[in-house]
């Protein structure tokens, strides 16, 4: 039941993309997020979404896993076209029937909403695929390290998730494991209405809370024994290199950010597109 | 009536690249009363097994049939789940309630009995299992000791007086005298409830002393179904598969090598020592 559902996506091959640092990877994604933000123009975009499939193909990820991870959003993407198609009324109207008005800024901005959340979520799983949770959390908490100075507690705080993540699939194949046994006993789980079903979940609850607590406690205990006592001092297993694929990749990341904003900038492409085709319909003055 | 498992396959994870086949066109009857040994090399399905007995895993192709109800058909499931009881390895998960009293009680009362006759059969679940009345009755579950704690859970499961009762490697982690105890146990109230036993063991031993009929699992398959006699005279093949035949048996055969003239279906203690003490008696006649 619980053991079905699959966390920590990564996708095990090897790649140029696998192989960059994890720093790199969460900068390209900060900067990435930040070119998705400031694109105003439609034919910009066709660039960020160009680069994120040059990107997606360099991985070796296959793009119907990245394509995965927009499913959840099937309900919200259609849902935010419809709202911004019908309540954005700015630039010249293009229809008009008794309440519903639509217009070239609405149509533009839905566009632009589908556009943006496919195109960060698709990044950040793009993200989580190339990189095992350990990695990740690893070039977190360097990246936040200069943090210390205002004692801030990176490295507890990386152990912390380090150890959530480790514990996910042993929790939940736990709670599958819980449930049967109270099934076992002829616990009733699926009848009743809400409160009786939420009571109903104590004797899995209960079990799960317990055990996590002691199990809490048994690696502290392990830990402590294997004189763990935080981050000071400790040295590293691997230790994380910047490479030469490093710079380039966030070179050619920087270059992509200033052309974007560059193009932003001295291009207003969509205009005299419109125009173009305005001028050919032979509407509007 | 029995429990009939026709041509039953399991595939975990079917139809993705995980796919795995745990169990592979396994055919069984276990008869009223009757106490069935199961054994086999770790992840040789044994689990994956005995779970589709009460129905808390439906298999991918075939079906069990627990006194006629088909434990594939969701309605029939609940009925014929309340036949068998299953006992796990951890206690810690299906011990939940405050105390030991209410947390037997609570198959009782999912099986929507009166408080006298669950009050009852709390008790005798508890004599049964050798937990004390009044030591232990308003004790909270989490401060027993793991003998303790196996009882209570063991308890839990008699007190639905189950017409089979399935152990999933009930002494695991128990001192020897402690397995002795759960064993005699579990002789026990199949003598006082009628109930046949399906027990999984990895100790050869326990399986010899009191099952009937022994089924030998491997890589998913039935590798052997039979009486105690036949399953413990293939010491070689049991061997072969990294199982340990019991002590009498190996006894037995290491002293047949040496020239000792000792039947070839010695698999118990009481056996081997009963057929020593026949030559012995026999030579100083
Ligand atoms: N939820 C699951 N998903 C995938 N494979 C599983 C799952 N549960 C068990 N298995 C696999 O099925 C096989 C049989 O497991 P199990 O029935 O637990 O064996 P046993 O109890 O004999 O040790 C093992 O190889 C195990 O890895
Ligand atoms: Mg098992």
């Amino acid at each position: 039941m619980f053991k079905d559902i699959t966390l920590g996506q990564y996708f095990p091959v090897d790649s140029p993309v696998h192989r960059l640092d994890p720093r790199t990877k969460i900068i390209l994604l900060i900067m990435y997020i930040v070119m998705v933000f400031i694109v105003k123009d439609l034919w910009v975009f066709a660039l960020v979404i160009g680069f994120m499939l040059f990107m997606t193909a360099m991985s070796r990820v296959p793009l119907s896993y990245v394509i995965k991870a927009i499913k959840p959003m099937k309900w919200l993407l259609p849902i935010m076209f419809l709202l911004n198609l019908f309540m954005v009324r700015t630039g010249t109207e293009l229809f008009s029937w008794k309440f519903i008005t639509i217009t070239t800024g609405g149509v533009r901005q839905a566009l632009f909403i589908v556009l943006r959340l496919v195109a960060l979520v698709s990044g950040a799983s793009l993200l989580t695929l190339t990189t095992t949770p350990v990695s990740l959390t690893e070039g977190l908490e360097r990246l936040l390290s200069p943090l210390k100075i205002v004692r801030f507690p990176v490295h507890e705080l990386a152990m912390m998730m380090t150890i959530a993540l480790r514990f996910i699939p042993t929790l939940l194949e736990e709670a599958d494991k819980i449930m049967k046994a109270q099934l076992a006993r002829g616990a009733d789980l699926e009848n009743g209405n809400i409160f009786k079903r939420a009571k109903a979940m104590l004797p899995i609850l209960i079990p799960l809370f317990v055990n996590s607590f002691r199990r809490a406690d048994e690696l502290a205990l392990a830990m402590e024994s294997r004189c763990y006592h935080g981050g000071e001092g400790r040295t590293r297993l691997r230790v994380l290199k910047f490479s030469r694929g490093d710079l380039a990749a966030l070179l050619i990341m920087a270059a992509m950010l200033t052309a974007v904003i560059l193009l932003q900038r001295f291009l207003p492409f969509d205009h005299q597109i419109a125009a173009f085709v305005k001028g050919l319909l032979g509407v509007g003055k | 009536m029995p429990i009939v498992i026709e041509k039953l396959t399991h595939t975990y994870q079917n139809g993705s690249v995980n796919a795995f086949t745990a169990l592979k066109d396994i055919s069984l009857t276990i008869s009223d009363g009757e106490f069935v040994g199961l054994i086999g090399h770790t992840g040789s399905g044994k689990s994956t097994l005995i779970q589709m007995l009460n129905g808390l895993m439906q298999p991918t192709e075939g079906r069990v049939t627990v006194d006629g109800f088909d434990m594939n058909d969701k309605k029939q499931r609940a009925k014929g789940r309340a036949l068998v009881g299953m006992v796990f390895q951890y206690p810690d998960h299906q011990l939940f309630d405050e105390t030991v009293y209410k947390d037997i009680s609570f198959g009782p009362k999912n099986m929507k009995l009166n408080e006298e006759e669950i009050d009852k059969r709390v008790r005798e679940a508890m004599r049964l299992v050798g937990l004390d009345f009044d030591e232990f009755a308003e004790k909270s579950p989490f401060e027993l000791s793991g003998g303790e704690k196996r009882r209570t859970a063991l308890a839990g499961i008699i007190a639905m007086y189950p017409k089979y009762l399935v152990l999933d490697e009930p002494m695991a982690g128990l001192d020897p005298a402690g397995r002795r105890a759960v064993l005699e146990m579990i002789d026990d109230f199949r003598r006082q409830l009628g109930c046949a036993v399906i027990m999984v063991s990895h100790s050869m031993d326990d399986i010899a002393r009191s099952a009937e009929k022994v089924v030998v699992l491997r890589k998913g398959e039935i590798f052997r179904c039979g009486t105690p006699q036949e399953i413990f005279s293939l010491s070689d093949e049991l061997r072969e598969m990294g199982l340990e035949p019991p002590f009498a048996a190996r006894m037995a055969g290491e002293l047949r090598r040496r020239g000792m003239d000792l039947p070839k279906d010695i698999y118990t203690n009481e056996a081997l020592v009963k057929a020593l003490a026949e030559i012995k008696g026999g030579a100083h006649v």
